[in-house]
Formats: structure tokens, C-alpha cells, sequence
């Protein structure tokens, strides 16, 4: 998606307010290259994330008998987490738990950080897509791990013949990963922001606020929701059948 | 006077509403499967949050082909790649 290309000099004619803007150029190798909003908006949630992350790791160094405060919210939100990757994986969540969770959080609060008036990193295909190619290299080394040879027998399914029609249904399942998360989220931040061109100035604290808990907050959670849910389930497939 | 690239971004304009009519079929999926649901949760209300769970993922794959749709608008109205 080269909606980065009118990034910097020629972005004046139609600046609606949600596509990527270039911030710095510089060149590498002679290739033009931009720092982008979607840089700092991830730089941004990278800080939050890893100070938040450090904080628990102080603070479960000695933790509370009986958790109160910042202890028990960080529990919740890891036993949430935990109890989701443990109904769809079962016996297997161990192993994932981690990735899943990890990712769970960063693709969370990069759809709702349109909330914080930043531009969600997720609505940048060049953010997403890597994530569904990750999700897609988790798939595939653990149907090589599980499988052995059966990953490239269950590719000729039925009959040999059918080998292409396979491979191409392995390759759509980052690329439907990756669209439906950067879709979703980039519809929201430009229904936000006709939204807020439409409105007179005047009206634009307050009212927006409750579009805001739609496109963002509920339309993200679900997303992020359903890629983590997809991702297991994809990998259920693979390291279910025996 | 009307010149080529104004009838590029005319025609883009037109696909691009064209191209958001995909969202019916998504619309009508989602709908069916709310629906069923629901008559679901009043049979068994004791598994609420499992018929919820599997509705959301069912829709939000159902919702991809809306999606796709959309994403062409998106590119036909702001990136213009016939031009």
C-alpha cells in the first residue's frame, strides 16, 4: 500500500488529516526513506509498553500475598490472556501463551492509541502486514515441527493436482490476516477524521467522544481480538490432528 | 473542458461507490449470524460467552470481503493509481 507516497512535499492538496505523513527524510543506500507518523506513534506505544512492563517486573519481585492495586490489574489482564489462549489451544497454550499475549497487547493498544490523538500504527499496511507474516512463520515451523513430512503431503490433499490451489491457500492466510486488522482500523481513523472535518469547531469536544468509543475502543478490542483468535486457530489446525 | 485525468478521477469516484457495494453481502452475513445467536443465548444462556466468542470470529471473517471492498474504494479515491 503506497499510501506513504504523497508523503511530505504533495500533501498539501488533499490533507484529510489520516494519511501517513512524512516527518524526516533521509536516504540509505540511495534510496529515499521516510520517518513517518507510524514511527513515532510506535515509538511512542514501545515506550509506554516496555515502562509498564518494567514496573511489573519490579513490582513481582516481591509481590503482595493478597494482590491490591497495580498487582491485581496486571494479574487480571494475564489471566485473561492466559485463560484465552487455553480455551483454544487446551494442552498446547503453554508454549504460545507468550506470543499470543504478547501481540494481543501491542496490536490493543495500538487500535485504541487513535483515543490518545495518535495515529494507530495499525492502520499503516506496512505495520500489520509483518505481523500476519510472523503469525504465518509460527504456522508453518509448527506444521514442519508437528507434521514432518505430512506438512508437504496435506499440501497435495487430495491429489497432486491440486498443489497450487494449496500453496495459494497457505499464502492467503497472512495477507487476510494482515488486510482485515489494517482495514478495520484504517476505516475507523477515516471515519474519524471526516468526522471531525464535518463538525464545526465549536462541537468537536464532547460529541466525537462517543464515535471515538465505536471506532476505537470497540471496533480495536474485537480485532485484536479476532486476529489473536485466528492465529490459534490456525495453529490448532496444524498441531491438533494426530 | 474536460481532460483525461479529470475523466480518470470521475470514473475512480464512480468505482470507488461501486466498489463499497460489497459491504451488502457482509451486512446481511452478519446480521443472520447475530441472529442465530441470539436464538442461540435464549436456548442455552448458560453458554453466553462461547456463542458470543465464536459469533465475533465468525463475523469478522465474514466481514474480510466487505473489507476488501473498502480497501479498493480507499485506493481508487486517495492513492490514484490510474493516474
Amino acid at each position: 500500500m503506497e499510501l506513504v507516497s504523497t508523503a511530505g512535499a504533495a500533501v498539501a492538496s488533499n490533507d484529510l488529516g489520516f494519511m501517513i505523513k512524512g516527518l524526516f527524510k533521509y536516504e540509505l543506500f540511495g534510496q529515499e526513506l521516510w520517518i513517518t507518523t507510524t514511527h513515532v506513534s510506535i515509538l511512542i506505544i514501545d515506550v509506554v509498553l516496555i515502562t509498564l512492563f518494567l514496573l511489573t517486573k519490579k513490582k513481582m519481585k516481591n509481590p503482595d500475598e493478597v494482590p491490591k492495586g497495580f498487582q491485581n490489574v496486571v494479574e487480571l489482564i494475564v489471566e485473561m490472556l492466559d485463560n484465552m489462549v487455553k480455551g483454544s489451544l487446551g494442552d498446547n497454550a503453554h508454549k504460545f501463551a507468550n506470543y499470543i499475549g504478547s501481540i494481543f497487547i501491542f496490536i490493543f493498544i495500538s487500535n485504541i492509541s487513535g483515543i490518545f490523538g495518535l495515529r494507530p500504527p495499525t492502520a499503516d499496511y506496512g505495520v500489520t502486514f509483518p505481523l500476519g507474516i510472523l503469525s504465518f512463520l509460527i504456522i508453518q515451523f509448527n506444521n514442519v515441527k508437528h507434521n514432518k513430512f505430512g506438512a508437504v503431503k496435506s499440501l497435495m490433499d487430495p491429489i497432486p493436482l491440486f498443489l497450487p490451489v494449496n500453496i495459494i491457500g497457505e499464502i492467503a492466510v497472512p495477507i487476510s490476516l494482515s488486510l482485515r486488522l489494517f482495514g478495520n482500523v484504517l476505516s475507523g481513523t477515516v471515519m474519524m477524521a471526516l468526522i471531525y472535518g464535518l463538525l464545526p469547531v465549536f462541537l468537536r469536544f464532547g460529541i466525537p467522544s462517543v464515535l471515538h468509543v465505536y471506532f476505537d475502543l470497540f471496533a480495536g478490542a474485537i480485532q485484536t481480538y479476532v486476529f489473536c483468535m485466528l492465529t490459534m486457530t490456525y495453529v490448532n489446525d496444524k498441531i491438533s490432528d494426530a | 473542458m474536460i481532460t483525461g485525468e479529470d475523466l480518470i478521477l470521475a470514473c475512480s469516484a464512480i468505482g470507488a461507490g461501486l466498489a463499497v457495494i460489497a459491504g451488502i453481502g457482509p451486512g446481511i452475513g452478519q446480521g443472520i449470524a447475530a441472529g442465530y445467536a441470539a436464538s442461540a443465548v435464549g436456548r442455552n444462556p448458560g453458554a453466553k460467552s462461547d456463542i458470543t466468542s465464536t459469533m465475533l470470529l465468525g463475523q469478522a471473517v465474514a466481514e474480510t470481503t466487505g473489507l476488501y471492498g473498502l480497501l479498493i474504494a480507499f485506493l481508487l479515491l486517495f492513492v490514484k493509481p490510474l493516474i
